[in-house]
């Protein structure tokens, strides 16, 4: 079954809302886009579209935040975090507020409009803030459950959903532990860390060379322990993401391996923004994160 | 360039129409309501010579600038150089696929002709206030043209322009919106009321025109006001109608970003055929 990881968190917020009174629901002008229109219909006091206003939808945000309530404000990831970094890095890290960012159509998934939507740095930003936390979940089950320890986390995080269609791989009665870099299957030859809807192709490859594969779902903080012990076993390491090279996954495991050296791969999107594509595996294939450049790399190693 | 008369331009406009329901149809996904409720005012910008431009050397230093900073309605914008003679018409189904100029949004990146690139909104009329910046330091006789939307008036990086232009009373830039009235969520009424726009203009320091974005010699009329001289930028708020021409779309949500059937393809192309 393929399923989009925004329709997921549309119908995760309905379920969430429902449960606890604090979640409300804002965006600047993408609530269909981001899946927000059954919440808006439902919970009409604790939706907000603000306008095509991000700095704006982020302070009013951290607003609801420091008044007790449980903000969870969704664009495009281009946008936000792309659009209102100070914002966040001010309003809410410095106060530790408690809002939800969630940044949708990462990566390449937006492939149709092209550079300006495609959002191939926003780990690195989010990266970089003290306070924040990342999560970047695998599939649409995951989606939901990344959704529901979110809102338990006191504090900021960062929620970094992709548009497209993807395989749902993960069971929906494994638990999501937060914070826990979740090794998919064991293996030999060498370990793959990936995160979001990449971590499919990465767990058909490792089934093929035997292959460690790692879903590094929580980016930040990150489970050096899981990291390190995997990598010292396999004795090489791949590392996958739809991001750029720079600042994102693959530089947080070159970080961790820097001091405990092990050859390391390094697979994303090599310095460069994005373009527009008839489709999305057309530009997978061009910027070279297909399952055939990921085995391939694999082999290299 | 000759101006073209008033039948001519509408003549020109229906085949512009034409070619952004073809492109977004080829192109699998695309914004055709703003498309084809900028269709008029660009027509106009470029066949009513609003603007000085030389086709064959679209990046000579006397020409205006030209920023489209709702960079989604990219299709109108492309048919229209297509049109002027910029680059092949065939290059128009090109939209959206892969290495071409002809990105989603414009792209610097892949295309020269674009002064800047454009698809995230709310910075287009700062760059278009720094641009007539520079052409005032330099003496120059050019003047920059900005074309924007309603939704983008969201933006409050878009206000810090408008009062800069106002404060440094940039007479060369020139604004145009686009007014549909709609944005991704509706209604700009429902979704952030803009009213009253035109006083918001006013006391920032600007020159203010209303028009009909749809009627040629009334929207003439309002860009002919557009110059590089006194001390007032001048925004003209064009009333339109997103989907314009085609029934099925006009002041329908649903075409604001979409695919286009083949059916719908078909259906909105017989449409546009009396000129
Ligand atoms: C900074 C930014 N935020 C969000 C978007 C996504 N987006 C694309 S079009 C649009 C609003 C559309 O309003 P308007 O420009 O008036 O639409 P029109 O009817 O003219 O097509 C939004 C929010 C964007 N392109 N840029």
């Amino acid at each position: 079954m393929e399923k989009s990881m925004r329709d997921a968190f549309g119908e995760a917020m309905l379920e969430l809302a429902e449960k606890n009174e604090r979640v409300f629901g804002l965006t600047a002008d993408l609530s269909s886009s981001v899946r927000l229109e059954a919440f808006g219909e439902k919970f009409t006091n604790r939706f907000f579209n603000v306008g095509v206003a991000e700095a704006n939808l982020i302070g009013v945000s951290v607003g609801l935040a420091l008044e007790g309530f449980i903000p969870f404000a969704a664009s495009f990831a281009v946008f936000l975090p792309g659009r209102c970094f100070d914002q966040i890095r001010v309003s809410v890290c410095q106060n530790k507020a408690n809002v939800k960012l969630v940044g949708s159509h990462a990566g390449l998934s937006n492939y149709g409009d092209g550079a300006t939507a495609q959002s191939v740095c926003d780990l690195a930003l989010m990266r970089a803030l003290p306070e924040m936390k990342i999560i970047c979940p695998a599939d649409a089950n995951q989606v939901k459950k990344a959704v529901f320890a979110a809102a338990k986390i006191e504090g900021p995080v960062y929620l970094r959903l992709s548009r497209a269609e993807t395989p749902v791989f993960t069971n929906e009665k494994d638990l999501f532990s937060f914070g826990k870099a979740e090794v998919l299957r064991k293996g030999k030859k060498l370990t793959i860390i990936s995160c979001g809807s990449l971590v499919y192709n990465c767990l058909k490859v490792g089934e093929q060379l035997d292959a460690e594969v790692i879903n590094l779902h929580t980016l930040k903080p990150f489970d050096r322990e899981t990291i390190l012990n995997s990598a010292k076993k396999t004795g090489k390491v791949l590392s996958v993401e739809e991001h750029s090279i720079f600042g994102g996954l693959g530089s947080a495991v070159a970080e961790a391996l820097a001091q405990d050296p092990v050859p390391l791969k390094m697979m994303g999107i090599a310095d460069s923004f994005g373009q527009s594509a008839r489709s999305y595996s057309e530009l997978l294939e061009r910027y070279g994160l297909t399952s055939e450049d990921i085995a391939r790399e694999a082999k290299s190693l | 360039m000759v101006p073209l008369t008033l039948p001519e331009l509408e003549k020109t406009a229906l085949k512009i129409r034409r070619h952004v329901i073809e492109m977004i149809h080829a192109a699998g996904s695309g914004h055709p309501g703003g498309s084809l409720s900028a269709t008029d005012i660009l027509v106009s910008l470029y066949f009513g010579n609003i603007l000085k431009f030389d086709h064959r050397n679209p990046k000579a230093e006397k020409r205006d600038r030209f920023i489209l900073s709702y960079g989604h309605v990219a299709p109108a914008y492309y048919a229209v150089l297509a049109e002027m003679g910029v680059f092949n018409e065939d290059l128009l189904l090109n939209l959206r696929s892969l290495d071409s100029s002809l990105q989603g949004h414009p792209s610097k990146v892949h295309a020269d002709f674009v002064e800047t690139s454009t698809g995230s909104l709310g910075q287009g009329l700062s760059v278009g206030a720094g641009m007539a910046l520079a052409l005032k330091s330099k003496k120059a006789k050019e003047k920059v043209v900005v074309l924007s939307s309603d939704g983008e008036q969201n933006e409050g990086s878009h206000w810090e322009a408008v009062m800069f232009a106002g404060h440094h009373s940039l007479g060369n830039l020139n604004l145009i919106i686009d007014q549909n009235c709609m944005q991704v969520g509706g209604m700009t009424t429902e979704v952030l009321n803009l009213e009253p726009l035109a006083e918001k203009y006013h006391a920032s320091g600007w020159d203010v025109y209303q028009t009909d974005g749809h009627d040629f010699r009334r929207l003439l009329t309002s860009l002919s006001n557009f110059n590089n001289k006194g001390n007032k930028p001048r925004v003209v708020i064009a009333r339109t109608i997103r989907g314009k021409g085609v029934s099925f779309m006009e002041g329908n949500e649903k075409y604001h970003a979409c695919t286009l059937s083949e059916e719908e393809c078909k259906r909105a192309l017989n449409e546009l055929v009396k000129g």
